[in-house]
């Protein structure tokens, strides 16, 4: 009566569409956080852009989001994945900026006065500066995502939310709290191994 | 003066000698090469199986396209007493949900702390119900409520209130085992019973972490509540998903902009509130 291979493969389909929602978000958050960071002067114009784009990215709830792309990408995870990355893109855009705006510019100096670009300055100087900090803050961000990808299917956007959504929606109690427990030892197993990465990626870093 | 340059023999002698300096050996290149064909594997077969076409993308984002140029210039519409009436009652929901979860967690939060309740199972148990509740999302017990209570704000406001229970009850426990003794001892040397020690030891050291804590929760539950009733559980998401699937872009547009200035709005008041409680 349990469908349970069927739940298993939707479970796997949601963690791989929040790890793929991640990474898309995170990358776009990399390439916004450089210019939107204050300390490097990316220009009058372009700074300001860029940290009012990732606010309007954060600040509109993924729901919203979905519920649009799946007009414009049609039902199915495609639009989910699009809409948590967008939000992904905007919350982990502020928090890498601020990661930016914290570290020191001696590295930058000495890229720039060696004739290095902008870009190459970001590259060389900042990067390997701030990367473990954006690593660990991404695969927070990765647990937060899992939840998000596991309800965003109640908007018609994929993974296991949709199933969820028609077994409540028929009443079918002992199939509800079945994929209820799933879902939460989903996401307790995931939340215990992307902390212990976290953890390995900050002691890297110290 | 200038070294010697090093002949051939001299040169594979160090790389004996240091295999590190001279780069990675084979056996770390080859993980590394292996680690990256896997993620790639892993990335292309997420693309294809999630349907990432150049085609579909293209056709998307011009669909994304006409939906945006015809969310410009927003505009309330002909029912915007409506769309304010949904904002108020999210607002509303928002608070009543957190209202009534703070109420209950302070009792909990004394039942899931340490140094009051000794009785280790017991509380072991009560922290576990206390992370289950929280490993479901606050739109499952909205669609789970809606289910239940029908259709409209109730839901809503019960979804936030079972949602916020759990951590707030934590956090509380939390507050209460970092209280400190002194006070704890004095009122007991004064006489005081068991509830006297909580209600004049520890409670005027916690009231002020727990009001902050709610007052917190419920800055965050005005984003929740604005996207409760995509579900059915009231609220402004009720309006903007009927908007989105009559297509009325340009008010789908203005609610998304009441609902940023709102949520704005609600920080900036609460920031200041809390400040003054902790700070002051």
């Amino acid at each position: 009566m349990y469908r349970l291979d069927s739940w298993a493969w939707l479970l796997l389909e949601t963690a791989n569409m929040a790890a793929l929602a991640t990474l898309m978000g995170a990358g776009a958050a990399v390439l916004l956080a450089f210019p939107a960071a204050r300390n490097l002067g990316a220009g009058r114009i372009l700074c300001p852009a860029a940290r009012r784009l990732l606010e309007a990215m954060r600040t509109v709830p993924e729901i919203v989001f979905a519920l649009i792309l799946v007009w414009a990408f049609g039902v199915g995870p495609l639009a989910g994945i699009l809409a948590i990355a967008l939000h992904t893109a905007g919350a982990c855009g502020k928090l890498f900026a601020e990661a930016i705006e914290n570290t020191g510019l001696g590295a930058w100096a000495g890229v720039r006065s060696a004739g290095g670009t902008w870009m190459q300055a970001c590259r060389f100087a900042i990067l390997p500066q701030v990367a473990p900090n954006l690593l660990s803050y991404a695969l927070l961000r990765f647990e937060i995502n899992l939840r998000s990808a596991s309800v965003i299917g109640f908007v018609g956007a994929g993974g296991i939310g949709e199933e969820l959504y028609k077994v409540i929606a028929f009443n079918y109690y002992e199939e509800i709290s079945a994929i209820l427990l799933l879902v939460i030892l989903a996401v307790c197993a995931i939340d215990l191994l992307s902390e212990r990465l976290r953890h390995r990626v900050i002691g890297a870093m110290a | 003066m200038s070294a010697a340059p090093m002949s051939a023999a001299d040169v594979a002698a160090w790389r004996a000698r240091m295999p590190g300096a001279f780069g990675r050996d084979g056996r770390a290149r080859a993980l590394r090469l292996l680690g990256w064909a896997a993620f790639l594997l892993w990335l292309g077969w997420a693309l294809w199986h999630f349907g990432f076409t150049p085609e579909r993308l293209w056709n998307g984002l011009s669909g994304l396209a006409t939906i945006l140029r015809l969310m410009v210039p927003p505009s309330p519409g002909e029912l915007w007493v409506d769309i304010l009436q949904g904002l108020a009652e999210s607002v509303a929901m928002a608070f009543l949900g957190t209202f009534i979860a703070a109420l209950i967690a302070v009792p909990l939060g004394f039942l899931g702390a340490g140094n009051v309740v000794t009785n280790t199972l017991f509380r072991f148990s009560l922290r576990r119900v206390f992370d289950g509740f929280r490993g479901i999302d606050q739109l499952i017990w909205a669609l789970a409520f809606v289910r239940a209570v029908g259709l409209g704000p109730l839901a809503g406001v019960l979804a936030i209130a079972t949602a916020d229970v759990a951590v707030l009850a934590k956090l509380n426990a939390e507050a209460i085992e970092n209280a400190e003794r002194r006070q704890v001892e004095g009122v007991t040397a004064a006489g005081g019973g068991f509830l006297a020690r909580l209600r004049f030891g520890v409670l005027p050291q916690v009231l002020p972490v727990m009001l902050a804590q709610a007052l917190y929760f419920f800055e965050s539950n005005t984003r929740s509540a604005a996207i409760l009733g995509v579900v059915g559980a009231g609220g402004i998401g009720l309006q903007i998903s009927e908007r989105i699937r009559v297509r009325h872009w340009d008010e789908v547009a203005f609610i998304i902009l009441l609902m940023v200035a709102t949520v704005a709005a609600i920080d900036w008041l609460s920031a200041r509130l809390r400040r003054r409680m902790i700070g002051g």
